[in-house]
C-alpha cells in the first residue's frame, strides 16, 4: 500500500511538472492549425479551439479535472482521443521494447558470465572490450548502419516503416521490427553485459563459493548452485532500470525506422505543441516506468530470501 | 567467308532487334500496365487530421484533392481551371451573380446523391468564422448561396471576384450528412478512404460508383515518413513507388542517372525568401532593401543547395502564375552598387540585424550563406534559430522580428503584398489598390495586366528578398508513369498513375 501511494504521488508530481514545463516552451498549439494567409479572426478561432486563450490557471484546473476522471483529453490537432492513439501506439512500442529486452538478456547474460569466468582467456577479454565499444556507440548510429547494410544493400529487411496491416500479418510485422529490435538490443546488451560480468565477478570472489569448492563441488556445479541466485539479485534490479531505459530509448529508434510508436507520437506532439498528446504520452510513460520498477522490486524479493524474511519479520 | 558470317550475324541481329521492338514497344507503352496495381506514394506530409477547414495541413491536400474530394472546379496540374462537378455556369452582366448547374448522376462514397444543398453546405463550411481554410479570405465577397433546386446553385457576391472559379477549386464538396470529417471522409472523387493509420499510412481504393473515368490503378497508399533519409531508403528498396516532392537535394545523387528510377523536374510554386519587417528601420528604406538584394549572389546560393535544379525569378511570382515576368535583372548581384546604395541611405558603416531562421532545411544553410554575403557589405547578421511553431507565434502573429526566412508554397499568392497587415508589413497603397482592383476586374486580361504591374512594383521596391524558386522534383521507380509533375499547391492527382506488370 505504501509503495502504491508513492507511485501515485510520483504520478501527480510528474503531471504538474509536465504541465508547467510544456507551457514554458515558446510557441502556441494554435500555430499548428493555422497556415500562411490566416487572418486575425482565424488565429483567434484556433486559439479558442485549443484553449490557449484561457489563463494558465484555468487550463491547469481543466487538465487536472480531466485526469481525475481518467480522461487524457482530445488532441488539438487530430481531434481524436489521446488515449485511443496511445493504445494504438503501444502496440508498436511495447512489443519492440520487450523483444529488444529479451534479446539483450539472451546476449548479455551468457556473455557476461563468460567474460567474468574466463577473464584470463583472450575471448573473455575480447568480450569486455567489445562491450565497452558498444556502450560508446549512439543508438541511432547503429540503426543507420544496420539499415545501410541489411536493408539497402542486402534487401533482407525493410528499411523502416510499419505494415499498415499492423499485427494481422505477424510475419510481416516481425520482419519490420527485426532491425529496430536488434539495434536496441545491441546497445542495451553492451551495458547489461558489464553488470552481469561484475556481478559474476563478485560471486567468484566470494567466500561461499570458495567454501563450496573446498567441500568438493566442481567449479561449474558450485557456480550454478550457489552463484546464480546470489549473482541474480543485483542484476534483476538493474534489469528493471534497463527495461525502462529501453522503453524511453525507443523514441530515437522509432524515429530512425519511421515506426508509429509512442516515441514518434511524443516528438510530433512536441513539435506541434499539442499539449494533450504530450501530456498523455509522458504520463503513460511515467506510469509504465514506475510500474516496471515496482515489478523489479517484487522480483527481487522473490529471488532473495533475505528480503522476504525481513518483510515477514516486520509484518 | 568471315565477311559472310558477320553479315549474316548482323542481319539476324537487326532482324531480331526489329522483332523485339515490334513486340515490346507497344506492350511497354500501354498493354503492360497492371490495372490492379496499388501505387505506393512516400510522403513527408502526414495529414494532421482529415478536414481541410480544420487545420489539416498540406498533407491532406496531397492525399485528398481530386482523389477523394472534388470541387466545383479543379486547378489542373498545368495551372488552368476546369469544371468538375459543375456542368455549366452563367455569370450575370454585373458579374455579381453566378448560376451553377451541377453535373448529373454524381454520388458520394456513402451512396448519397450530390445535391445543391451539399454544395451550399460545403462552401459555407469554408467561409464559417471558425474555418481554418487558407481560402476563407478570398471567398469573403460571397454574400449568399442559394439552392433553388437539386442541381442549381446561385452565388451572389458583394463585389466582382474574377477568381471565384479558381477560389472554388479549393473548396471540397462534402456530403452535408457526413459527420466526423476530421477522421473520416465522404466525397465524390474517384477514390474512397479505405483506412488511415496515424503515423504510418493512408490508403485509398477506387470508388465503384464514380461518375467519371475509373482510375488506371487499383488504389493508392500514402506512406508517411518523418525524415527524407528513411523516405529515400524506402524508394531504393522498393517499399514505395514514388516520391511526389523531393525535399533533400543530397538524395538526388542516389537516383539521378540510375536506370531503375525516373527523375522529373516540374514547375514549382515554392519560393524561398528573406522577408524583412518592412515596418522597422532600416528595412523601411527601399535603398537598404535593394542593397541587400544586390549583395546576395542568388545563382551561387541556389547552386550550393540544389545543384542544377531550381530557378531564379526576381520576385514572388512563379512562372505558373499568369502574371509572371522575369524580374531577375531588377536587382542583380552587384556588391559594389550594394555598398553605394547603403552609403546613400545613410548606412555607410553598415548595421546589424537578427535573422529568425526556421530550424529545418534549407533555412539554416541559407542563413549562413546570407550572413557571409552581407558581411561583405558591412552588414552583420545574427542568426536566431526558431521552430516552425515559434515562427507562427513570433513572426506571423506577433510580427515581432527584423527579418526571417520562410518558404511560401502557395500558387497565386502575390495577394499577400496587397495586405499591409501581413507579417512582412509591406505597405504601398498603389500595390494594395492594384491587387484589390485586379480581383474586381471584368476580364481576365485586365486582372493579369494589373497583377503584372503589381508584380513589377514589388520587385522595384525590393519588398522582400526573393532568393529562389524551389525545384519541384518527382522521383519514381522506372515502372511507374502517368503522375502529375508539377503538383501545384501540393496536390497530387493519383488516378492516372500506371504501374507496369
Amino acid at each position: 500500500m505504501r509503495r502504491f501511494l508513492i507511485l501515485l504521488a510520483s504520478l501527480v508530481i510528474a503531471a504538474a511538472v509536465l504541465f508547467v514545463l510544456l507551457r514554458l516552451l515558446p510557441g502556441d498549439p494554435a500555430s499548428a492549425l493555422i497556415s500562411v494567409g490566416a487572418d486575425p479572426e482565424q488565429i483567434a478561432a484556433a486559439r479558442r479551439q485549443v484553449g490557449s486563450d484561457l489563463p494558465l490557471f484555468e487550463q491547469f484546473v481543466h487538465f487536472v479535472s480531466s485526469l481525475a476522471r481518467f480522461d487524457l483529453g482530445t488532441s488539438f490537432i487530430s481531434r481524436t482521443p489521446v488515449a485511443d492513439e496511445i493504445v494504438a501506439r503501444l502496440a508498436v512500442t511495447v512489443p519492440l521494447t520487450l523483444m529488444a529486452f529479451a534479446l539483450a538478456v539472451v546476449i548479455a547474460v551468457p556473455l557476461g558470465i563468460v567474460a567474468a569466468v574466463r577473464a584470463d582467456k583472450w575471448y573473455g577479454a575480447a568480450i569486455s572490450v567489445v562491450s565497452q565499444l558498444g556502450i560508446a556507440i549512439p543508438v541511432f548510429w547503429v540503426g543507420i548502419l544496420l539499415v545501410a547494410v541489411f536493408a539497402v544493400n542486402f534487401r533482407i529487411f525493410p528499411s523502416g516503416g510499419f505494415p499498415s496491416t499492423r499485427w494481422s500479418d505477424p510475419a510481416a510485422t516481425l520482419r519490420a521490427l527485426t532491425l529496430p529490435t536488434v539495434t536496441i538490443a545491441i546497445v542495451m546488451s553492451a551495458s547489461l553485459l558489464r553488470y552481469v560480468r561484475s556481478a559474476t565477478q563478485d560471486v567468484l570472489d566470494s567466500d561461499y563459493l570458495r567454501t563450496a569448492r573446498a567441500l568438493g563441488s566442481g567449479f561449474a556445479e558450485a557456480l550454478m548452485r550457489h552463484g546464480l541466485c546470489n549473482g541474480a539479485v543485483p542484476v534483476v534490479s538493474i534489469l528493471g532500470i534497463e527495461l525502462a531505459t529501453t522503453f524511453l530509448g525507443a523514441v530515437v529508434v522509432e524515429r530512425v525506422f519511421t515506426l508509429p510508436g509512442l516515441g514518434s507520437m511524443l516528438l510530433l506532439g512536441i513539435e506541434q505543441r499539442d499539449y494533450p498528446t504530450v501530456q498523455g504520452v509522458l504520463l503513460i510513460s511515467t506510469l509504465i516506468v514506475l510500474l516496471v520498477g515496482f515489478v523489479a522490486d517484487i522480483a527481487q524479493r522473490l529471488i532473495d530470501p533475505r528480503l522476504r524474511r525481513s518483510k515477514k519479520g516486520a509484518g | 567467308m568471315s565477311h559472310v558470317v558477320s553479315d549474316w550475324r548482323a542481319a539476324a541481329l537487326s532482324g531480331a532487334a526489329v522483332l523485339v521492338l515490334a513486340l515490346a514497344a507497344p506492350a511497354a507503352l500501354a498493354q503492360d500496365a497492371d490495372p490492379n496495381a496499388v501505387i505506393r506514394i512516400g510522403s513527408l506530409y502526414e495529414p494532421q487530421n482529415l478536414d481541410n477547414t480544420a487545420g489539416a495541413g498540406q498533407g491532406v491536400t496531397e492525399a485528398f484533392n481530386g482523389n477523394v474530394y472534388e470541387g466545383l472546379f479543379r486547378l489542373t496540374d498545368e495551372g488552368g481551371v476546369e469544371e468538375v462537378l459543375v456542368e455549366d455556369y452563367q455569370i450575370s452582366e454585373d458579374g455579381l451573380t453566378y448560376t451553377f448547374t451541377l453535373r448529373d448522376g454524381v454520388t458520394f462514397h456513402s451512396g448519397d446523391p450530390l445535391t445543391a444543398g451539399d454544395v451550399k453546405y460545403s462552401i459555407e463550411r469554408v467561409t464559417a468564422p471558425e474555418s481554418q481554410s487558407s481560402r476563407r479570405n478570398s471567398l469573403a465577397t460571397i454574400e449568399s448561396i442559394e439552392a433553388p433546386d437539386d442541381r442549381t446553385v446561385i452565388i451572389t457576391l458583394s463585389e466582382r471576384s474574377i477568381s471565384l472559379p479558381y477560389n472554388l477549386s479549393y473548396v471540397w464538396i462534402v456530403n452535408d450528412a457526413a459527420t466526423e470529417l476530421t477522421s473520416s471522409a465522404d466525397g465524390t472523387g474517384p477514390y474512397q478512404l479505405e483506412d488511415w493509420r496515424r503515423g504510418t499510412s493512408l490508403s485509398l481504393t477506387p470508388y465503384a460508383g464514380y461518375w467519371g473515368e475509373a482510375p488506371s490503378n487499383g488504389g493508392v497508399v500514402f506512406t508517411y515518413f518523418t525524415e527524407a533519409t528513411a523516405q529515400n531508403n524506402a524508394l531504393l528498396t522498393g517499399a514505395i513507388d514514388i516520391i511526389p516532392s523531393v525535399q533533400s537535394p543530397d538524395s538526388l545523387a542516389l537516383f539521378d542517372g540510375n536506370p531503375d528510377f525516373t527523375v522529373t523536374e516540374g514547375a514549382s510554386t515554392t519560393k524561398e525568401l528573406l522577408a524583412y519587417n518592412d515596418r522597422v528601420a532600416p528595412f523601411d528604406n527601399v535603398q537598404v532593401r535593394k542593397a541587400l538584394a544586390r549583395a546576395i549572389d542568388k545563382e551561387r546560393l541556389l547552386a550550393s543547395i540544389w545543384g542544377d535544379y531550381g530557378t531564379l525569378i526576381g520576385s514572388f511570382v512563379p512562372p505558373t502564375d499568369p502574371w509572371y515576368v522575369d524580374l531577375t535583372d531588377v536587382d542583380p548581384y552587384d556588391p559594389d552598387s550594394a555598398r553605394q546604395l547603403l552609403e546613400e541611405a545613410g548606412y555607410g558603416d553598415g548595421f546589424s540585424f537578427t535573422l529568425d531562421t526556421p530550424n529545418y532545411d534549407p533555412h539554416p544553410l541559407v542563413a549562413q550563406f546570407i550572413q557571409n554575403a552581407l558581411a561583405e557589405i558591412g552588414v552583420t547578421v545574427d542568426i536566431n534559430i526558431i521552430t516552425a511553431n515559434e515562427w507562427y507565434t513570433k513572426i506571423y502573429q506577433a510580427q515581432d522580428f527584423e527579418a526571417t526566412l520562410q518558404e511560401h508554397v502557395n500558387h497565386r499568392d502575390i495577394v499577400f503584398y496587397g495586405n499591409p497587415n501581413f507579417y512582412w508589413g509591406y505597405d504601398n497603397p498603389e500595390v494594395t489598390e492594384l491587387i484589390a482592383s485586379a480581383e474586381a476586374s471584368e476580364t481576365v486580361d485586365e486582372q493579369v495586366e494589373r497583377l503584372t504591374e503589381a508584380n513589377r512594383i514589388i520587385a522595384e521596391d525590393a519588398a522582400s528578398n526573393w532568393l529562389y524558386l524551389y525545384p519541384q522534383i518527382v522521383v519514381s521507380s522506372a515502372d511507374v508513369s502517368g503522375y502529375p509533375v508539377n503538383g501545384l499547391n501540393s496536390q497530387f492527382f493519383a488516378y492516372d498513375i500506371e504501374k507496369s506488370q
